[in-house]
């Protein structure tokens, strides 16, 4: 059967890159074997477990129902883009080892990105179960989930906190 | 698993979609935000010689009020229906009903266009087109035509549109005031496709009795279903908890759910007329 090839232009993570794809090339499969940014992961490529979940443009996507050509001239966030450094974890990595987040690891890439984009969008405090719907789209079959729960519930208190002290600090 | 070898296209106009759908003669398929059709592609169910990515097409997206209709351009993501504030004041009910449509990273991406087009039975989308009294624009090589929603969606994941048409816009009728709204689904897990789900659309006379009942269900049948027996029977009653549940009944009746792997169709019977008899309860509860 006939394929093509397309040259693509995107930015992962802030880094820019210009690559040659096939037409079919996933883009899960383009972050992890073409740029080897294997945090990313493949678990039922049918976009229900959420494992492979990143960000385009700021927003969450399941990078194994996108082709890599369709990413072209946008930007992408991995997993790998959380920490800020190969020694230090992010607040939300630091609360998921805390409260026993993950075990195996293997869904924690995408709940991760998927809790990255819903903390910072959400407008008020969450409730638990507010938390548990928004994390709804992404199996994990170690945790039992209430680890992820907590942990996000932790990072969205916190940072509701932070904010307000930091108004009182410019009120006075 | 990944996809079969395909040709990728991204055309930069309606036009040039339709002659590469025609020149393909139904091998091609059309790319919208590729929720449904990814999964099927990638395990192989469908192998397209070609996708048609809609992406690269100007004006397909977008929302807009258009005297009592809102017209929504097909490639509008679902993220953008669901925060709409055109959405919020004129089709609460619609914008209540995005956030079960798959999941937050789905609706980044899903289109409604592509969740009618592609029409599963299970889906949130076309039982509110069937609500909502939804009409369709299809664009093809013979030109422009638009269809209401019961000759838009024919079966199983089969819809009137040709090989070489586009769907390029839907609209929703803007429900008249004191119209009051009911929505429930019930699914597996939040966001999954429903099992059986309901949407309701009631209005009352400052009497009490209601002037008017719309009931659409989904996950019963190959189409969404309104209860016409049960909307005529219902207008001009006033509430009452006894004659729901007897209303619920008759509707069920009617229905012929299939059994699969999610749930028989006794099950679905079942669900359906707890979900009739509660949602006609709960329409005192939002106005529309």
């Amino acid at each position: 059967m006939e394929t093509t090839e397309h040259r693509i232009r995107i930015v992962v993570n802030g880094d820019a890159y210009e690559r040659t794809v096939p037409g079919r090339l996933l883009l899960s499969d383009f972050l992890r074997h073409e740029l080897r940014l294997t945090g990313t992961h493949v678990g039922c490529e049918h976009g229900v477990c959420g494992a492979c979940t990143i960000l385009v443009d700021g927003a969450p996507a399941r990078s194994c129902l996108m082709l890599a050509v369709q990413a072209d001239g946008r930007a992408v966030t991995t997993v790998e883009s959380l920490a800020p450094s190969e020694t230090e974890l992010s607040p939300l990595q630091a609360a998921f080892r805390k409260h026993h987040g993950l075990q195996c690891g293997f869904c924690t890439p995408g709940f991760l990105v998927t809790a990255t984009a819903y903390l910072r969008d959400v407008e008020e405090v969450p409730s638990r179960r507010e938390i548990a719907e928004a994390l709804s789209g992404n199996i994990c079959r170690c945790t039992g989930y209430t680890g992820i729960v907590d942990a996000v519930e932790e990072i969205a208190a916190t940072a509701r906190e932070s904010v307000a002290a930091q108004g009182e600090t410019h009120a006075v | 698993m990944k996809p079969a070898p395909f040709v990728y296209h991204r055309p930069s106009s309606l036009g040039e979609a339709i002659a590469l759908l025609e020149r393909y003669d139904g091998e091609a398929k059309v790319l919208a935000g590729g929720q449904s059709l990814m999964p099927v592609v990638n395990m192989r169910l469908a192998r397209p010689a070609a996708l048609i990515d809609l992406e690269g097409v100007p004006d397909l997206a977008g929302i807009r009020v258009d005297g009592d209709r809102v017209v929504f351009g097909a490639m509008t993501r679902h993220a953008r229906v669901e925060r709409a504030p055109e959405v919020r004041a004129h089709l609460p009910i619609l914008a209540h009903a995005m956030s079960y449509v798959g999941h937050l990273a789905i609706r980044s991406r899903g289109t409604i266009g592509g969740s009618l087009a592609h029409a599963d039975p299970a889906a949130e989308l076309p039982a509110l087109a069937a609500l909502l009294d939804g009409r369709f624009t299809l664009r093809g090589v013979n030109g422009e035509r638009t269809l209401g929603w019961s000759d838009f969606f024919l079966s199983y994941l089969t819809t009137a549109l040709e090989p070489a048409e586009i769907l390029t816009s839907i609209s929703f009728a803007i429900p008249p005031p004191r119209t009051r709204w009911s929505f429930r689904e019930i699914a597996r897990r939040h966001g999954d496709y429903a099992l059986v789900g309901i949407g309701a659309l009631m209005r009352f006379a400052s009497s009490g009795a209601l002037e008017d009942a719309r009931i659409a269900l989904f996950g019963v049948g190959p189409t969404p279903v309104r209860l016409h027996e049960a909307e005529r029977a219902l207008r001009g009653q006033r509430p009452d908890g006894a004659a729901f549940a007897s209303i619920a009944a008759e509707a069920v009746r009617l229905l012929e759910p299939d059994s699969d792997v999610h749930a028989s169709a006794a099950y679905r019977r079942d669900v359906a007329r707890t979900l009739i008899a509660r949602v006609l309860a709960e329409t005192t509860a939002h106005a529309a």
